[in-house]
């Protein structure tokens, strides 16, 4: 397989190489795509080499979100660092709560009660189909059809309902926290959820008629933004983006967490690899997420839902180092957490899928890509500014 | 508890190119997770963490580095995986780590204009960075319309008020909220 910048091996690349330019020479273009701009996901910028209408160099800037989590938890009380946590990732920071929470508990050993594990992963698969709803709104915009777009956020919105009623907050929940959850789900959650699943189901119906049986985005997205195979461990790829290009990789499945391997479920593969694939993909995992929402509210145990942690002011986690995944909405997102035996982490790193494949894998896709597909390509990844700054 | 398919081993760091190399092309550990790097500034070294993954055996695997601090210079890994240069550009910038060879690496990827120790380093005391920088300084203008009525129509309140956040920001009894920090 040869990759569009000629190179025969993946395994040995010369993406770092870029292409010579001359600028002088008026035939090349420099523009900016970003940091502000409908067609970019989050706050990153874009600094496109274009040829005519096609890209011919692309190098992606960062840093205009760093808050630097990481160095700040490193200052703070394990309990004081799980609210922080949760604002890594705007569309998904159940993620980065549950893997926090699994970090601490893996290091001392604590084991949290049966009810505590399924709702947290009733919290995350209700995260997963957010976030996915969301990105499927954001694909269809970038391809100019902002009104599924609404119907999306809409739909997403429903869920944040669920959400506030669960644990009183829209977006950053701090709702699973070490030891288990803040508390047990509010009467009548089962049935709220399931109103909305079907909403969600119905969304989907409507999205397939309008986005995926519609001639122009077909035309658009049919072979843009191809990922080969061959490219899946060389450039770290995950998730959605992976299982599309022939990866069969569902952190769910491989390294079962929480009550996963109680579930009814098959790892879904796309049979394309374009960014059309890749939407219909989303599509497909939001369904199964419903569908493994409601196995979880009928399996779901009575039970306590939080273990008793030690005094968070004066818990000290015995030294170690540890790494947790879980399956993201975009794939495997992990912690590395490492513990020095006293009160504070002594350092935690938050792999999110985001990293790579907004960084290398973007720069390496986007060339020959026209600008108006920019923003659909990078929407297509799925990328998330905020998770690779930390 | 603690994860049975997870294991670290700790290789000279002249060593650990070689290491990472045979892992990935005959221990099945194919798929790269993450670098990292925790800073033990108690004995002077910096642990670089490679942490790779048997997506068939279903293993990870974490190869740590221990390099000197004052020293801080690894071989690039960037030939392996084409994820590793973002990577090191990161490791280099935060925690001041050379990569000699590393494409880009000396570029600046989230500071531009940074002119302090490495943020991620310990000695780097952020609270400290941000007084420094960013307080005690005066509020921003505002054309806000309360604030602009309350000035015109109770002048003296609106002056103790402003007078109780100079107060605040010059640090009065900063002393006792502020003892748990750092």
């Amino acid at each position: 397989m040869t990759c569009r910048s000629g190179h025969n091996d993946p395994w040995y690349p010369s993406w770092a190489d870029r292409p010579q330019v001359d600028l002088e020479s008026e035939k090349y273009l420099k523009i900016w795509q970003g940091p502000q701009h409908p067609g970019v996901t989050g706050n990153m910028a874009l600094e496109l080499t274009v040829e005519g209408d096609l890209v011919v160099d692309c190098k992606v800037h960062v840093g205009y979100l760093h808050r630097g989590f990481e160095k700040l938890m490193e200052r703070r009380k394990y309990m004081n660092c799980f609210p922080i946590v949760c604002r890594i990732c705007v569309p998904e920071p159940d993620f980065n709560e549950y893997l926090f929470a699994a970090a601490a508990e893996e290091l001392d050993g604590i084991e949290i009660p049966e009810r505590a594990k399924w709702i947290r992963a009733l919290t995350l698969e209700l995260a997963r189909i957010a976030s996915l709803t969301m990105g499927l709104g954001g694909q269809a915009g970038a391809f100019g059809l902002g009104t599924i777009g609404q119907w999306c956020i809409v739909h997403r919105d429903y869920l944040l309902d669920l959400f506030e009623e669960l644990s009183g907050h829209r977006i950053y929940h701090m709702y699973i926290l070490p030891g288990g959850v803040r508390h047990d789900l509010t009467p009548g959650f089962a049935e709220k959820t399931e109103a909305v699943l079907r909403k969600i189901e119905k969304l989907m119906d409507d999205v397939q008629k309008v986005l995926f049986d519609n001639a122009v985005i077909i035309a658009r997205t049919n072979g843009l933004g191809v990922i080969h195979n061959e490219w899946i461990d060389p450039f770290g790829i995950v998730g959605t983006n992976a299982r599309c290009a022939g990866g069969t990789r569902d952190v769910r499945k491989d390294y079962p967490y929480l009550v996963y391997d109680r579930l009814d479920f098959d790892v879904i593969t796309g049979s394309r690899s374009d960014v059309y694939g890749r939407s219909l993909l989303r599509r497909d995992e939001i369904l199964m997420a419903c569908d493994l929402v409601r196995q979880i509210l009928k399996n779901m145990p009575e039970g306590p839902v939080r273990t008793k942690l030690p005094n968070p002011l004066h818990w000290k986690i015995p030294a170690g180092e540890t790494y947790v995944r879980a399956e993201s909405g975009r794939g495997e997102m992990g912690y590395f957490m490492a513990s020095d035996g006293s009160e504070f982490p002594r350092r935690i790193h938050v792999r999110g899928p985001s990293y790579t494949h907004a960084m290398a894998l973007f720069e390496e896709m986007i060339r020959g890509v026209s600008i108006a597909d920019v923003a659909g390509l990078m929407t297509s990844l799925q990328t998330c500014p905020p998770e690779i700054e930390r | 508890m603690r994860r049975a398919d997870l294991s670290f081993i700790t290789v000279p760091g002249s060593r650990a190119v070689e290491a990472v190399t045979w892992m990935r092309d005959h221990g099945g550990f194919t798929h790269l997770v993450m670098i990292s790097c925790v800073d033990r500034i108690e004995e002077g070294v910096f642990e670089l963490v490679y942490l790779l993954n048997d997506p068939v055996a279903y293993l990870d695997i974490g190869i740590c580095v221990e390099i000197d601090r004052d020293n801080a210079e690894m071989e690039s890994m960037h030939h392996l995986w084409a994820g590793v240069r973002v990577y090191q550009r990161e490791l280099r910038e935060m925690f001041g780590i050379d990569f000699p060879g590393s494409p880009g690496v000396e570029e600046p990827m989230i500071l531009e204009g940074w002119d302090d120790i490495p943020p991620m380093r310990r000695d780097f005391d952020t609270l400290e960075y941000a007084e420094r920088t960013y307080y005690p300084r005066e509020g921003r203008s505002t054309s806000d319309p309360a604030t602009e009525m309350e000035e015109r129509s109770y002048p003296l309140d609106a002056g103790v008020k402003r007078g109780i956040k100079d107060l605040a920001r010059s640090g009065y009894g900063d002393k006792e909220n502020t003892k748990d920090e750092g």
